[in-house]
């Protein structure tokens, strides 16, 4: 027997396809995408519709997320309490959403109970209810989740750094639930419109993963889509520009917070940019890993935080670059330093081989790890949907991130990662925090308030 | 519905759980430690958590943080998370990298005091703080999953003190109480690892045997006081907080049957039935019907000594008087005591629940996990296959029998969050 001290080397890597999906045009117009898995009698259900938030008018922010919410009170046949029972007596939860790119509908069923609740999802897609009361209800539960972000840190940070670093213009300034005056002004009516005007067969596709055929499927959908014959009306723009101002240092004051919840970054680029997977690496050896620059650094070596991150939101529009992090209030400014030299020094050097080949590898190889789920293959083929990804996508998934050099990592760091249009947003306590955030050499901390227009630096 | 499941057991008294599913390449390595916070002693609050942290530091031959980063090399996904009666580890892997998170698991079981040093301990210490002041102190209603122990246990009782712990205490945690916790719970006869996915049998087998094998069997460990108590609180408990919150929440914990015993089964339809999905009673009459509330559900803590809770959450909506949403809950709760459950809200609760128990088992990890659990708190994994048939068997009346026993007002353990303007209204 050994008692080894010598690490394992790996043995020989079994194969792994991404699951092999369909995707057809039913007559209906309807894009219908389906990935059978068989590990146990489960499907994920997903309608995904081209209504996101980013169709949504101006003064009416919000309309895309509250359509699709009200639609959870069910459809002309089976109206609000009704409509969920049916649901769940089959054991499904419904889960109606809007995303900037889409709405969409979700749900698990057991494999037997697939008929059923396609139908019910069908009729609510086509014919939605609306019911005005339960809209009422649907409004005032929507101004109690803005009541409840404005004494939330984590939320707080995040919208009031969209709200610096977009446009007010720009529909990524306000969040997706829309501002309260938004969501006050909106009636049953601009609901009305928005189903009218966006879900129509051609923007609607229906994915299901799981246990469940083909052929079955495509039977199944065409017949809960026949007959759904409705004018495509010609769509809004879609609207995502970037602020540009002078402030770079934005504080929202929490007296006596016991942290700084940290937002760094800017505006970065739609989902479909040539760069993506360059974009991925960069990111995930900046901090989208634990052992990424940025955790290591503020977590392990500094013991600042719990934990420190970074993402580029992925978008049809430029969507968000953001360092994230909550730091005890008196490393504010050392923690917010620490960031942009982590940033910057990426414009300066190339990664080193360990980092580069630990993101790839970490990324290729999890990648059967991040489609084991029927409800994850079915998120994986919205993307494909939305971002209208070709067939392969998943296919080459692995060679694309293998590809990316060193080099190129370099280039996208210069290009994406801009520091003279960094802002950095602090909600925490400002008499603590003020003083050393003015040392950072970024210009004078402007303080922010709830909502509404950015004011001015004060002093 | 069957997950094949296979045990064994080392001369150490390691008990290993496979089970093979050959779907996708990939294989999840969980370990359960049968340790949490009830094992801290007087003065030491949160230090389980925080030993937690500890097994990321490295161990004879690994270093700090590289469990995560050769982890993440092989392709795999880690954590690791500590609650009151367990800690557990886990990876899940691309099957031919097994070899490895079994080795690393090892490693730390069987050698890792040799890695502990004063600072690693310092900086996890900073690191935890953070994560209360981020989790607990910073965030609205964060107090709840202590305060609600604190008002539901008596104060000798395991279950009652902090998970994530006091500044304090933390402050005070040592290197030799590292050494002692290490020593006493992290011992293969307090563990149970399962294998759930892609591997050969034989040769996880071997390799387990190999890795583990040579650890020694501790060498026994205090034992928790008598942690059984009352079947119900025999009276009404009240605890109002004022904090800086927007929306008034009212949670409602109530004694319930163990984790794992047949009540406990219908105790769990009884959540379900109060508040699971738009359609249960919650819902229904506090959000839906009387425009109290933004939302309500209901939970289990599933804790398996002692006492379990049955713990129904709810929301106010801005400007509702919270003393009648306190009232409107507690008159649902009435009125399930007293009338029972019907046929019909049995049935959705039950459909409800047997989805997400198959769904649950489509990730590698939560099979493993739940194995574990079994394992560890009733120590018969194979139970994982009769929970269908077991919530299958639930019966209206014994839903109602359940609630008539457990949901009355002398078993109410009531935490009531207001804002601090509107407590400031109501004391002028």
């Amino acid at each position: 027997m050994t008692v080894a001290a010598v690490r394992p080397a790996p043995g020989p890597p079994r194969p792994y396809h991404f699951p092999a999906f369909t995707g057809t045009r039913l007559a209906s117009g309807v894009q219908l995408l389906v990935a059978p898995v068989r590990r146990l009698p489960v499907c994920t259900l997903s309608v995904v519709i081209d209504a996101g938030a980013e169709l949504d008018p101006q003064g009416l922010e919000g309309c895309a997320l509250l359509t699709a919410r009200a639609m959870e009170e069910g459809s002309r046949r089976y109206e609000g309490l009704d409509f969920t029972d049916r649901l769940e007596r089959i054991g499904a939860a419904l889960s109606a959403t809007a995303d900037w790119d889409s709405a969409s509908f979700s749900m698990q069923v057991m494999a037997e109970r697939l008929p059923a609740a396609l139908e019910l999802l069908a009729g609510v897609i086509r014919e939605p209810a609306f019911p005005a009361s339960e809209i009422e209800r649907l409004r005032e539960e929507r101004l109690s989740e803005i009541a409840q972000i404005r004494s939330e840190p984590r939320g707080l940070a995040s919208e009031t750094f969209s709200r610096v670093v977009y446009d007010a213009a720009s529909r990524y300034a306000t969040p997706v639930g829309g501002s309260e005056a938004a969501v006050r002004a909106l009636t049953r009516d601009d609901l009305v419109r928005h189903h009218d005007s966006f879900f129509t067969p051609l923007r609607t596709a229906v994915i299901i993963a799981g246990d469940v055929t083909p052929d079955e499927a495509g039977k199944l959908v065409e017949d809960a889509f026949r007959g759904w014959d409705v004018e495509v009306a010609p769509s809004r723009p879609r609207r995502g520009e970037p602020a540009t101002r002078d402030d770079r240092v934005f504080i929202l004051d929490r007296e006596d917070a016991p942290q700084s919840e940290l937002r760094v970054g800017h505006p970065g680029v739609p989902r479909t940019h040539p760069d993506h997977f360059a974009i991925v690496l960069l990111n995930a050896i900046l901090g989208g890993l634990f052992s990424s620059r940025i955790n290591l650094n503020l977590r392990e070596e500094h013991a600042y935080t719990y934990g420190a991150h970074s993402a580029f939101e992925w978008r049809r529009g430029p969507g968000p670059f953001t360092v994230r992090t909550a730091v005890e209030s008196g490393v504010t400014a050392a923690a917010v330093a620490e960031i942009l030299k982590e940033i910057d020094k990426l414009r300066q050097e190339p990664v080193t081989n360990a980092e580069l080949s630990l993101a790839r590898d970490y990324l290729a190889g999890v990648f059967p790890v991040r489609f084991e789920t029927s409800l994850a293959i079915a998120a994986a083929l919205a993307q494909v949907v939305t971002y209208e990804l070709p067939s392969d996508y998943y296919d080459t998934y692995r060679d694309r991130i293998n590809q990316v050099s060193a080099a190129e990592i370099l280039r996208v760091a210069r290009a994406q990662l801009q520091p003279s249009r960094l802002s950095v947003v602090v909600v925490g306590d400002a008499r603590q925090i003020r003083e050393p955030l003015r040392g950072l050499n970024m210009g004078e901390p402007a303080e922010v308030q709830l909502e509404g227009a950015v004011q001015p630096a004060s002093s | 519905m069957h997950i094949p499941i296979d045990t064994f057991e080392l001369d150490n008294g390691l008990r290993v759980i496979l089970s093979e599913d050959h779907t996708a390449p990939i294989v999840a390595v969980n370990l359960w430690y049968h340790v949490g916070s009830a094992n801290e002693r007087e003065g030491r609050t949160g230090f389980a958590h925080l030993f937690e942290h500890m097994l990321f530091q490295g161990s004879a031959n690994v270093e700090a943080n590289e469990h995560f980063e050769l982890i993440q090399r092989a392709g795999g996904t880690l954590n690791g998370s500590t609650w009151l009666e367990r800690t557990n580890y886990y990876e899940t892997v691309p099957s031919h990298q097994l070899a490895l998170a079994l080795w690393l698991e090892a490693d730390r079981m069987g050698r890792l005091l040799p890695a502990m040093t004063q600072d690693k301990l310092d900086t996890q210490r900073d690191v935890v703080k953070n994560e209360r002041r981020w989790s607990v102190d910073n965030q609205p209603y964060g107090t709840w999953w202590e305060r609600l122990p604190e008002l539901t246990f008596p104060p000798e009782h395991p279950f009652h003190h902090s998970l994530i712990g006091s500044f304090e205490d933390l402050s005070a945690a040592s290197l030799d109480d590292v050494r002692e916790f290490f020593s006493t719970w992290y011992t293969p006869d307090n563990a149970v690892l399962t294998l759930a996915g892609d591997f050969d049998p034989q040769q996880a087998r071997e390799l387990i045997t190999g890795y583990f094998g040579w650890i020694p069997r501790g060498t026994g460990h205090p034992t928790l006081p008598d942690m059984s108590l009352p079947r119900t609180f025999g009276r009404r408990l009240h605890s109002v907080v004022h904090d800086a919150v927007a929306l008034p929440r009212i949670y409602v914990a109530m004694r319930s049957p163990v984790f794992g015993t047949r009540e406990y089964y219908s105790a769990s339809v009884c959540g379900a039935v109060l508040g699971q999905g738009k359609g249960s009673r919650m819902h229904r009459t506090l959000v839906r019907e009387q425009r109290l509330a933004t939302d309500a559900t209901a939970f289990t803590f599933d804790l398996s000594r002692g006492s379990d809770l049955l713990i129904v959450d709810v929301l106010g909506l801005p400007g509702v008087d919270a003393t009648a949403l306190e009232q409107a809950v507690e008159a649902e709760l009435d009125r399930v005591a007293s009338e029972g459950v019907t046929e019909e809200e049995v049935a959705r609760a039950r459909a409800l629940i047997e989805t997400q128990l198959l769904v649950d088992l489509e990730s590698a990890e939560k099979r493993a996990d739940r194995l574990s659990m079994f394992a560890t708190y009733c120590r018969d994994p194979h139970l994982l296959n009769e929970e269908l048939y077991n919530y299958r068997r639930v019966t209206a009346a014994e839903v109602s029998a359940f609630a008539a026993e457990y949901l009355g007002a002398a078993n109410r353990a009531v935490l009531v969050y207001l804002p601090r303007e509107a407590a400031a209204e109501l004391a002028a």
